[in-house]
């Protein structure tokens, strides 16, 4: 038996999440995911006003704000069985796409980026040969040698002050960071270039929602904001829009690839098997024919036979979660009743997660960027495969490099180019829209004594549904399978690996004391626990607690 | 002024101009409730003091939405107040180190700075079966909150969940979750709203750093200087509610004439915040102006007391 090493917690991401992993030879053989926090959203919307759900589910997490919000309104609409106006709908896409923009571009220099990036290394850098460097391999506004001759001094005066904040004990100087210094200052430059940028970037969020964390604006039948759809309000939502996609194409995609380039290596770890996405943005009332991004299955990475998704096949099960054993179920029956007993962590042979196992048809699936491109590439999407295939000739590595956590990696840059771009086509559709006459965001509805409906969102992180029972028009059920539950959820009965766990296996460390490259594939995903978790069972009277490793 | 003069150098090259930041400044004075008198002192706050102080940042039940709220703060950038104002010593959101590096630089920070670090805790309490619901490091968020807050200056509970419970204590409230001065019977700053409006948060901490004290508060420990108003009172729809002009229906001619939302749900007569005059994301709006009703999130139990939120109070 390998070493077995605990890391918890697991730092930038959202939420409390601790991973375990046993290490032989040099590698990871064996792994375990598992959720440390539970607050009971779904419970505490039993009997409210279907209405108020979205403000609720919002509240599962503040870094993928929005997204619940309108997996919610999107179910209750179902389940009215209204059809929302055009306006709603692109509105409600643009707040999405705002929000891709904003969080991808968040997780790759502020949640990913030191995985790969040693920043005391910067001060090694010559600024000149930075300067060179950024200038061979982007197209940044910002730079030359005196910009980052700048940029270097602050990070000098930084740790000259002996207070080194929140990049205190981290593992610097590690033998598996390959940047030499130059690019390692490079990345630190746009690592603060791109903390001011997410801030003005959110402020789309706040043109047609009221604020960011948590717009205001979505309601069951469409969207509030009919004030703001004046020309100056659009112009400010475009010109961030346009300012935030130039970051993207002249600063982010240079850096993934200039950083994937000294890490190529890791284009052959941290795969997974099996890809579902629900796929997202409409472009009519027809779904999922018109949306943007695709709906499809790929089992055993055949890309050359990518089947439709069917909610209907979606189950969650329990065998090695923190509940009463009980047979699959399907979220519209979804039960939620933990163990009566202290639930030991038992990561061997018994339970150890109060995150439950999603299957599609009884398997695990990879959700998010990455599931979404190879489904958009199998298909031959006109945006997305040109984009993957010149990102795969730019860096000589064949399709098969994009099962990995480097390929989730460039995924998620790439669909933040689709995306953005497709965002301003989505403007002009408003603009037109509005200069036509038509200024209506929301249809009437009467809420039914009792009806069911379902929300299928592919959000920043992946495949998101929400399944709402109305009885006696309120809520009588409300289930929501998130993307951080499909990625980040353990075993099944049939001993199944979670996709987070089967990515870990095969993981090279270095040094067991200092799992950094534990956390490169672990943050690949962009972990969101709150999410994840978020059911319990009022009346279980039992005390929990973990076996503290 | 040696020190002025470099950092409206840096700001300069930041591109922001001298005119610009007094500007900000004189903002931020006012809405600390503080006499123009003091605007070159809260200047001088940002100045890059030789030693920046210490702040703790704890995560127990939450979203990370109060976290996301200041990276927000555009006056001044995060990077300024994390490279330059403070020194955040613990903050699993952003810091580079995790597992047991990040539980040693935590016991490192609390003994180091002991009595002079400011507490910022995001996210309310478990206290249900001995705080099991919430953990971190294996240990629960009752057990990490009683040993590091006795240790610091202040206590800041940012947002509804830390200060009053927030939605993990709605009913039927599961995990017996608890604001952070309920569970641990103690005093603190509160600074609710989800998410707070971070410049309240960067007031305080501004005033802490000034003054050397924290900001007169109300009766449920806000300061007076954010929550002392109503929002139907700074509402700048409040003619209409005087008029009786009122929005019967979302997207209906009223909505888009910007009438009074309080037929709507509104809550603003109830809840204490400066939405209507800080607004959010760099002033760019608030919830109202985005024809969507107050929802009341700045107020203890909102979640069970405000809603249902479609209907009129």
């Amino acid at each position: 038996m390998g070493k077995r090493v605990v890391v918890d917690p697991i730092t930038r991401l959202e939420g409390h999440l601790r991973i375990e992993v046993e290490i032989a030879g040099g590698k990871v053989v064996n792994a375990w995911s598992s959720g440390q926090m539970f607050r009971g959203i779904e419970l505490i919307l039993k009997g409210r006003d279907p209405r108020d759900a979205h403000h609720f589910v919002q509240r599962s997490c503040g870094v993928c704000t929005y997204v619940h919000a309108v997996s919610s309104v999107r179910a209750v609409d179902n389940a009215v069985g209204l059809t929302i106006p055009k306006n709603a709908r692109i509105i409600r896409n643009l707040l999405h796409g705002a929000q891709y923009q904003h969080d991808h571009l968040v997780h790759f220099y502020h949640l990913h980026a030191l995985d790969w990036v040693d920043i005391l290394s910067a001060l090694k850098a010559d600024p000149k040969q930075t300067a060179a460097l950024a200038d061979n391999v982007s197209n940044a506004k910002a730079g030359g040698a005196a910009y980052y001759r700048q940029v270097q001094q602050r990070i000098q005066t930084f740790v000259d002050s002996g207070q080194l904040g929140p990049f205190s004990n981290a593992y610097w100087g590690h033998p598996a960071y390959k940047l030499p210094p130059e690019a390692n200052l490079m990345a630190c430059a746009h690592y603060i270039e791109a903390l001011r940028l997410q801030a003005r970037t959110a402020r789309m969020h706040a043109i047609f929602g009221g604020k960011n964390p948590h717009p205001q604006s979505l309601v069951v039948g469409g969207v509030t904001c009919v004030a703001d759809l004046t020309a100056d309000r659009i112009a400010e939502f475009l010109y961030i829009h346009k300012e935030t996609q130039d970051f993207i194409k002249n600063v982010y995609i240079p850096d993934i690839l200039a950083v994937a380039s000294y890490y190529k290596d890791w284009g052959g770890i941290g795969g997974t098997t099996n890809f579902l996405a629900y796929g997202d943005f409409p472009g009519g009332d027809a779904e999922p024919d018109s949306l943007y991004l695709p709906r499809g299955i790929i089992k055993k990475r055949d890309l050359t036979k990518i089947d439709m998704a069917h909610q209907e096949k979606v189950t969650e099960e329990v065998t090695r979660a923190w509940y009463l054993d009980g047979p699959a179920r399907h979220p519209y029956e979804g039960e939620t009743k933990p163990v009566e007993e202290d639930p030991q962590y038992k990561p061997d042979n018994g339970k150890y997660s109060w995150i439950k196992a999603p299957r599609y048809e009884g398997l695990p699936c990879e959700v998010g960027p990455l599931a979404r491109v190879l489904i958009a590439y199998g298909k031959g999407h006109g945006d997305i495969k040109p984009l993957v295939d010149s990102t795969l000739q730019k860096l000589g590595v064949p399709a098969t490099a994009l099962f990995s956590t480097l390929g989730r990696t460039a995924a998620r840059g790439l669909e933040t180019v689709a995306v953005g771009d497709a965002m301003e086509g989505w403007i002009m559709e408003l603009v037109e829209n509005i200069k036509g006459g038509d200024k209506k965001t929301y249809e009437p509805y009467e809420m039914p004594d009792s009806a069911m409906g379902v929300g299928l969102n592919d959000v920043p992180r992946g495949a998101l549904g929400h399944w709402i029972k109305i009885e006696g028009g309120k809520i009588g059920n409300y289930q929501y399978v998130v993307p951080s539950t499909w990625n980040f959820g353990p075993r099944d009965q049939k001993g199944q690996l979670g996709p987070v766990e089967e990515a870990l296996i095969g993981t090279p460390v270095a040094d067991p004391k200092q799992p950094l490259e534990v956390l490169r594939t672990v943050h690949s995903f962009d972990p969101c626990i709150a999410c994840a978790v978020h059911v319990i069972d009022p009346d279980a009277n039992a005390v929990y607690r973990f076996k503290v490793l | 002024m040696e020190k002025d003069i470099s950092f409206y150098e840096r700001l300069k090259e930041k591109g922001v101009s001298r005119r610009d930041f007094m500007r900000y400044c004189t903002a931020l004075t006012a809405t600390m409730g503080l006499s123009v008198a003091y605007t070159p002192k809260v200047a001088e706050v940002f100045a890059a003091p030789a030693q920046r102080p210490p702040l703790i940042w704890l995560h127990f039940g939450e979203c990370t939405g109060c976290s996301e709220a200041l990276l927000r703060t555009q006056y001044p950038y995060i990077d300024e107040l994390v490279l330059e104002i403070l020194s955040v010593e613990y903050h699993e959101t952003i810091m580079a180190a995790a597992g047991h590096q990040a539980e040693e630089q935590l016991h490192h920070a609390v003994k180091q700075y002991e009595g002079k670090f400011i507490c910022v805790v995001e996210g309310s309490i478990a206290t249900k079966y001995n705080g099991g619901y919430g953990k971190v490091g294996g240990r629960s968020f009752l057990e990490i909150a009683k040993e590091v807050t006795p240790k610091a200056a202040a206590v800041i509970a940012i947002g509804t969940c830390a200060a009053f419970g927030g939605i993990p204590a709605a009913a039927p409230n599961p995990g017996g979750y608890k604001g952070v001065g309920e569970a641990l019977g103690i005093k603190t700053l509160n600074l609710p709203g989800c998410p707070p409006n971070p410049i309240n948060l960067v007031g305080t901490v501004v005033n802490y750093l000034l003054l050397g004290k924290l900001p007169d508060l109300d009766a449920n420990g806000r300061p007076l200087f954010a929550y002392g108003k109503t929002i139907h009172d700074q509402c700048p729809r409040r003619s209409h509610f005087e008029n009786e002009e009122f929005v019967e229906a979302f997207g209906s001619e009223e909505a888009a004439l910007g009438y009074c939302l309080y037929k709507m749900g509104c809550r603003g007569p109830e809840t204490y915040n400066n939405c209507p005059v800080a607004k959010f994301n760099d002033g760019t709006s608030w919830p109202v102006e985005a024809g969507h009703p107050c929802i009341g999130c700045s107020q203890p139990n909102f979640w069970d007391r405000m809603s249902p939120f479609y209907e009129e109070m």
